[in-house]
């Protein structure tokens, strides 16, 4: 399989990466060259092989739905770029979305 | 009595207990260290008041005959942990201006054991890279230097900063973390021991992820024994992450010296490549006379999948990663680039300027691995590769107690080298990123030195959670080589 630049375009677009016409060329170039190195694993058989998705095979654990760590919202907010503080309370401000 | 900084924990921690060293005195020696070789462009961040309070603290304690398993003891922490009102970088621009309002708990821990805070260590971009030449803030210089050759070499990566600070006495250890390779082959290139424990045993909470099934925090120091002592004192169960392994810790620095009288060593033939470098070769099959005269059995094993090893973790890795970094989006915390135009192109705009280009082209290999009428092909494929490597460990352990492997297929290399294309940087991480996919403890042991004079080091992998075997061949091939090689750079 080979990507064409229609389609590194996409997935720049589903990975929220703007990228440049020039940028589209050189990383068809070096997406390609990725892609045709892995593509190696089509030599191995793996027929009935069940996919290991983690390091090992563990079950995750469940705790009690409780609150541990509450009440956190100037420590979240701390970091933000940029912030709305008004009357209804304190947000993470962004471009308006809906109109 | 040797200068404070070239002092190993092990030294450090008794000249403490006996008060014939201060902590004050450990830390601002490491401190005119840092600032005297800030050329090697190891440390992104200083923390010299914090270091100094800390050390006051530690000094209080020591005189208080109350010292905890680390006090006092300068440790520089790789710059992927959330370290709370210090600034964290993953040394990415994307993350321009974050502080963490909380502590890692692998950091957290160390404080708790009493050490001394000496600032973050660089790294290649979010810990993508075995160069530590992608990272924001400048590339790393290896103390090393090549005989009769004034380049300047990488360190290796993606803990570069990490294992240059420890092999150039800029601290006395250093946390790192390994996803394929990246705490193992800068200790190779550096001269420094590495090792990565079994996935699960450091907890993951508050280190940046890369590749969450992969990731692991563990230790770069300069002897097995203070690799051990760091390794104790970072690990143990963690309810916050929900893939730490609630086990008992057991005292790694007691198998240091347990000897190999009895073990089976087994050295994959799949690991000799072709065109592999003599001097490799001859350091495989000295390592392995080492262990044979120290009384372990030696057994040639078959790991038939290792081959696949690299393309597979070429697409788990990515997809993880492209699913991991989705979170840096100009809302929440570090770098905002607002076009003027909607919600989407505040995203592309943030990601397109503050990713560095290996980060930006592994976030659309996982992104194009992931997609719809793709998934099948590449990633639960390599799900499925997946499975065989470690199938190939498991039936590996019914012969054999540890697995004796080259760490890197070369020495250190210059700056700008292997930048061609990614593949052939991809392939560093060859030998050491089978135990991320398995999830299996390695560690890099500096065993030799090639014909320039530059380290080289040998692996050991062991079972899940036994690494106090690990240790005990890792000592035993460090008491063999007696490598006493040094950087010609240094404190």
């Amino acid at each position: 399989m080979s990507l064409d630049a229609a389609t590194v375009r996409r997935i720049a677009d589903l990975a929220r990466i703007a990228v440049t016409d020039q940028e589209v060329a050189r990383l068809q170039g070096e997406l390609n060259g990725i892609l045709a190195w892995i593509e190696q694993l089509n030599e191995v058989a793996t027929e009935g092989v069940e996919p290991l998705t983690g390091a090992v095979r563990m079950r995750l654990r469940l705790r009690e739905d409780m609150v541990t760590e509450g009440d956190q919202h100037e420590a979240i907010l701390a970091n933000a770029p940029d912030r709305a503080d008004n009357a209804m309370g304190s947000f993470f401000a962004v471009p308006k979305v809906v109109e | 009595m040797s200068k404070p900084t070239d002092l190993t924990i092990a030294e450090a921690r008794e000249m403490l207990a006996r008060r014939a060293l201060s902590a004050r005195e450990l830390a601002e020696a490491h401190i005119a260290a840092i600032e005297r070789l800030a050329s090697l462009n190891a440390y992104i961040t200083v923390t010299a008041e914090r270091a100094l309070a800390d050390a006051a603290r530690a000094d209080d304690r020591l005189a208080r005959g109350e010292a905890r398993p680390l006090e006092g003891i300068p440790l520089g922490i790789k710059d992927l942990f959330c370290t709370e009102g210090i600034r964290t970088t993953a040394a990415s621009r994307i993350l321009d201006g974050f502080t963490p309002p909380y502590e890692s708990t692998v950091t957290r821990k160390l404080w708790e054991a009493g050490a001394v805070c000496l600032g973050k260590t660089n790294l290649d971009e979010f810990a993508m890279g075995s160069s530590n030449t992608t990272s924001a803030f400048g590339h790393v210089v290896n103390p090393w230097r090549r005989r009769g050759d004034n380049r300047d070499l990488v360190p290796g990566g993606s803990s570069g900063g990490s294992a240059a600070a420890v092999a150039a006495r800029l601290c006395l250890g250093a946390t790192a973390t390994d996803t394929g390779g990246s705490i193992r082959q800068p200790a190779a290139f550096t001269g420094t021991v590495g090792i990565k424990p079994t996935y699960g045993r450091c907890s993951r909470w508050g280190i940046v992820a890369f590749a969450s099934s992969l990731d692991q925090a563990g230790p770069i120091a300069r002897t097995v024994r203070d690799a051990a002592i760091l390794l104790r004192a970072m690990s143990g169960f963690d309810p916050k992450d929900s893939t730490s392994a609630d086990v008992p810790v057991p005292d790694f620095e007691a198998a240091v010296g347990r000897g190999v009288k009895g073990l089976r060593i087994g050295v994959p033939k799949e690991y000799r490549l072709p065109g592999m470098s003599a001097d490799i070769v001859s350091l495989w099959e000295r390592g392995a006379a080492w262990l044979r005269e120290a009384g372990a059995e030696i057994r040639e094993i078959s790991l038939p999948h290792t081959k696949y090893a690299l393309p597979c973790y070429y697409i788990v890795a990515p997809a993880e990663a492209s699913s991991n970094l989705a979170r840096y989006d100009g809302v929440r915390f570090g770098m905002r680039v607002d076009p003027g135009g909607d919600l989407d192109d505040l995203y592309a705009a943030t990601r397109a300027a503050g990713f560095g280009a290996e980060v930006r082209r592994r976030i659309l290999i996982g992104t194009y691995v992931l997609s719809a009428g793709y998934y099948d092909a590449y990633y639960l494929k390599a799900q499925k590769v997946r499975a065989l490597i470690a199938r190939d460990f498991e039936t590996a352990w019914a012969e054999v107690d540890a697995i004796l492997t080259p760490a890197t297929p070369t020495s250190a290399f210059a700056i700008g080298e292997k930048q061609d294309d990614p593949v052939t940087m991809y392939l560093n991480d060859v030998f050491t990123v089978t135990a991320n996919l398995a999830g299996l403890p390695g560690i890099s042991v500096p065993a030799g030195v090639d014909e320039g004079g530059l380290p080289l080091g040998l692996q050991v992998i062991g079972r899940p959670f036994d690494e106090e075997t690990v240790f005990a061949v890792a000592g035993a091939i460090e008491r063999a080589a007696g490598f006493d090689a040094l950087p010609a750079v240094r404190a």
